[in-house]
C-alpha cells in the first residue's frame, strides 16, 4: 500500500508506545500516533493532556490541546498546577512527544528563538509551553520531525528543553529525573542516543539510505553498527489512520 | 450582597491604565468579551499576563492596550504563530517576560497562596533561566540540592469566565479548570463574566463544584457567549475556523484594523457581537447535551 511521509512518521511513532504507558500527548501528529497505538497494540494507553485532562477518549481530532472533546468522557480533569506537579514532576509520566524548530546532536530542542541573541531574535517562536518540564521529567521523550538539515544543527541556538545537553553525564549532573530524548522519528528513519547521549542513525525506512540521512543532518551523523530497517506500515495501521482517526486527511 | 453589574461598569471600575491584568482560562473559557470591552474603553500601558496570550491578548496588543506581556507559550494553538505579537517581540516594540507553563503557574500559585516564592525541580534546560532574571535558585535546606524558584504573580485584576454563579459571585466551572482559581486568589480584584446567573440554592446543591468563592469576587457580569471564539464546556464549541481565520487576518495590518473596527469598536457589547455572527456560525457552535450522573450529598 502507498503511504505518505507523515503517515510513516505517525505509524513509527505509534510503535514506540507500550501498552500501559502513561503518555503526555500533544496535538497534531503525536495525537494521531497515540490514538493509533491505543487502537492497535496499546489498548490500555493512558493519555494525559497538558491542559489537565487525564484518560481522554476524544471522539474527533482536536485542533488544540484544550479542545472540549478531550474532556467529555475523560477519566479526570485537574488544574494546570496539578497536572504539572502531581503527574509530571512526581514522576508519573512515562512518555511524551515533543517538537521544535531545531533538534541538535544531543537531542536538545529549540522552540524559542532562532539567532544567538535572545533579546533580539531573528525569528521568535512560541517558546516552551509545557515542554521544558516534560523534557526534564518524563521517562522517555520522542520527537517526530521531517529529516531536514536546518532542523538538525550541530548545536541549538537556544535550549528550550533538554536532551543530553553536551553529553549524557552533563544531564545526569543536573539531577533531572527523566530519561531524556530516546528516539527521533524522521521520514528517513530513527535516531537514538548512544552511550554518551549523541543521536546516531539506528534504523532506516524502506527506500531510505544512510547517505541521505547523513546529507540531511547538520553534524557528522554516526551510523549504528547494526543498522536495521523499520517494518512497512501495515494495511491495518493505514486503514485506522485514514478511516477512523483522520478521515479528512488533515495530517496526510 | 449582589455584585451584579454590567461589564462596561466592571471594566471602568477595576481595570486602570498601567495595571497588570490576568485574563484566565487555559484554552477554555477565555474571557474575550472582557478583552474587547477593555479595548473599547481604550486602556493603555497594561501588563498582560497569561500562560497562552492567545487571540485575546493579540487583539489587545494590536489595539494598543499593552506595554508588556508575561507568557509561557506565545502561539496560536494548533495553528501557528501569533503574528502581531511575534513581530513586536522580534522588533522590540513590546516588553516581555517569559516562562515555561509550569513556572508561570507556579508564580500564580505563590501569589494565590501568599508564599514568597515557589520551588520547582530542575529540568536540565537552563537557557530560559539565564534569560529571565526572575528565575532564581535556592538550596533545599534539607538535602542541599538546588531547586529553581519563581516569585509570586499578583495581578491587579483577574478576569474569569464561568459557566454559572450566583449574584454574590460563588462561581462553578467544569471542563478544563486550568488556572482560574489560582488567578482569582492571586489578584487584588476579580471580575467574573458568566454564562448563567443561578439561584444560591443551585450553587449550594453542589458545593464541590464551586471553584471561586464570592468573598474574593468584586463584580459579577452576566455575559452569555463571552468566551467566543474560545468555548464554554457544555454551552458552545470552540470556533476553530475563526482561530484559522485570525491567522489570515493578521497577515495584513489593514485587515486587523478593519476586523477590530467591525467586531470590537463597532459593537456595543457581547450581545450585539453574538447576534452579528452569521446564523450558520452560531448553529455550528451548538453542542449536544451530555449530562453527568447526579451525586448524592445526603441530608444531614
Amino acid at each position: 500500500m502507498e503511504y505518505s511521509a507523515s503517515e510513516l512518521l505517525i505509524i513509527n511513532a505509534a510503535r514506540l508506545l507500550k501498552d500501559g504507558d502513561t503518555v503526555f500527548v500533544g496535538v497534531g501528529s503525536p495525537n494521531l500516533a497515540c490514538n493509533l497505538a491505543m487502537r492497535t497494540h496499546a489498548p490500555s494507553l493512558l493519555m494525559i493532556y497538558e491542559a489537565g485532562v487525564v484518560g481522554s477518549r476524544p471522539s474527533r481530532l482536536p485542533l488544540s490541546i484544550g479542545d472540549p472533546t478531550l474532556v467529555s468522557g475523560a477519566a479526570a480533569v485537574t488544574s494546570m498546577y496539578e497536572i504539572f506537579s502531581l503527574y509530571l514532576q512526581r514522576g508519573n509520566v512515562d512518555v511524551a512527544f515533543l517538537g521544535g524548530a531545531q533538534i541538535d546532536r544531543y537531542g536538545n530542542i529549540n522552540a524559542t528563538v532562532i539567532g544567538s541573541d535572545y533579546q533580539h531574535p531573528k525569528v521568535r517562536m512560541p517558546g516552551s509551553g509545557g515542554s521544558m518540564e516534560i523534557a526534564g521529567w518524563a521517562n522517555r521523550c520522542y520527537i517526530m520531525t521531517p529529516h531536514q538539515k536546518r532542523r538538525f544543527p550541530e548545536k541549538c541556538d537556544f535550549v528550550t528543553s533538554a536532551g543530553f545537553l553536551g553529553g549524557r553525564k552533563q544531564r545526569e549532573a543536573t539531577g533531572a529525573r527523566g530519561g531524556g530524548t530516546q528516539c527521533v522519528v524522521t521520514d528517513l528513519g530513527l535516531m537514538e542516543p548512544d552511550g554518551n547521549g549523541e543521536l546516531v542513525l539506528t534504523a532506516l525506512h524502506a527506500g531510505a539510505t544512510a547517505e541521505k540521512a547523513r546529507e540531511n543532518t547538520g553534524w557528522d551523523l554516526k551510523v549504528a553498527e547494526k543498522l536495521r530497517y523499520t517494518e512497512l506500515p501495515t494495511e491495518k495501521e493505514l486503514r485506522i489512520l485514514r478511516e477512523e482517526l483522520d478521515p479528512q486527511g488533515t495530517y496526510r | 450582597m449582589t455584585k451584579l453589574t454590567t461589564l462596561q461598569d466592571a471594566v471602568a471600575r477595576y481595570v486602570k491604565d498601567g495595571d497588570t491584568v490576568y485574563a484566565a482560562g487555559f484554552t477554555h473559557m477565555i474571557p474575550f468579551a472582557a478583552g474587547h470591552e477593555i479595548i473599547r474603553q481604550g486602556r493603555k500601558n497594561l501588563t498582560l499576563a497569561r500562560a497562552t496570550p492567545d487571540l485575546i491578548y493579540e487583539m489587545m496588543v494590536a489595539a494598543g492596550c499593552a506595554r508588556k506581556l508575561i507568557f509561557s507559550y506565545v502561539g496560536n494553538p494548533g495553528v501557528g504563530s501569533l503574528r502581531i505579537i511575534r513581530e513586536r517581540l522580534e522588533n522590540g516594540s513590546l516588553e516581555w517576560e517569559e516562562y515555561s507553563h509550569f513556572s508561570m503557574i507556579c508564580r500564580l500559585q505563590a501569589g494565590a497562596t501568599g508564599l514568597p516564592f515557589m520551588p520547582m525541580n530542575q529540568t536540565a534546560a537552563t537557557d530560559l533561566e539565564k534569560a529571565n532574571p526572575q528565575y532564581r535558585r535556592v538550596k533545599d535546606p534539607y538535602t542541599g540540592v538546588e531547586v529553581v524558584v519563581v516569585p509570586p504573580l499578583k495581578p491587579d485584576v483577574a478576569i474569569v469566565h464561568v459557566q454559572r454563579c450566583d449574584v454574590e459571585g460563588n462561581a462553578q466551572i467544569w471542563g478544563i479548570i486550568g488556572e482560574q482559581k489560582e488567578a482569582a486568589f492571586a489578584a487584588e480584584h476579580v471580575i467574573l463574566t458568566t454564562e448563567e446567573i443561578v439561584e444560591e440554592s443551585v450553587i449550594r446543591s453542589d458545593p464541590n463544584r464551586t471553584v471561586i468563592p464570592a468573598f474574593i469576587v468584586d463584580a459579577v457580569c452576566h455575559v452569555p457567549y463571552a468566551s467566543h471564539p474560545s468555548y464554554t464546556q457544555g454551552y458552545y464549541d470552540r470556533d476553530n475556523a475563526f482561530y484559522l481565520e485570525w491567522d489570515r487576518i493578521t497577515e495584513d495590518p489593514i485587515r486587523v484594523k478593519a476586523w477590530l473596527d467591525e467586531w470590537v469598536y463597532g459593537v456595543k457589547d457581547r450581545e450585539a457581537y453574538w447576534q452579528k455572527l452569521p446564523a450558520e456560525t452560531r448553529k455550528r457552535l451548538q453542542v449536544k447535551q451530555r449530562l453527568a450522573a447526579p451525586v448524592d450529598y445526603g441530608e444531614y
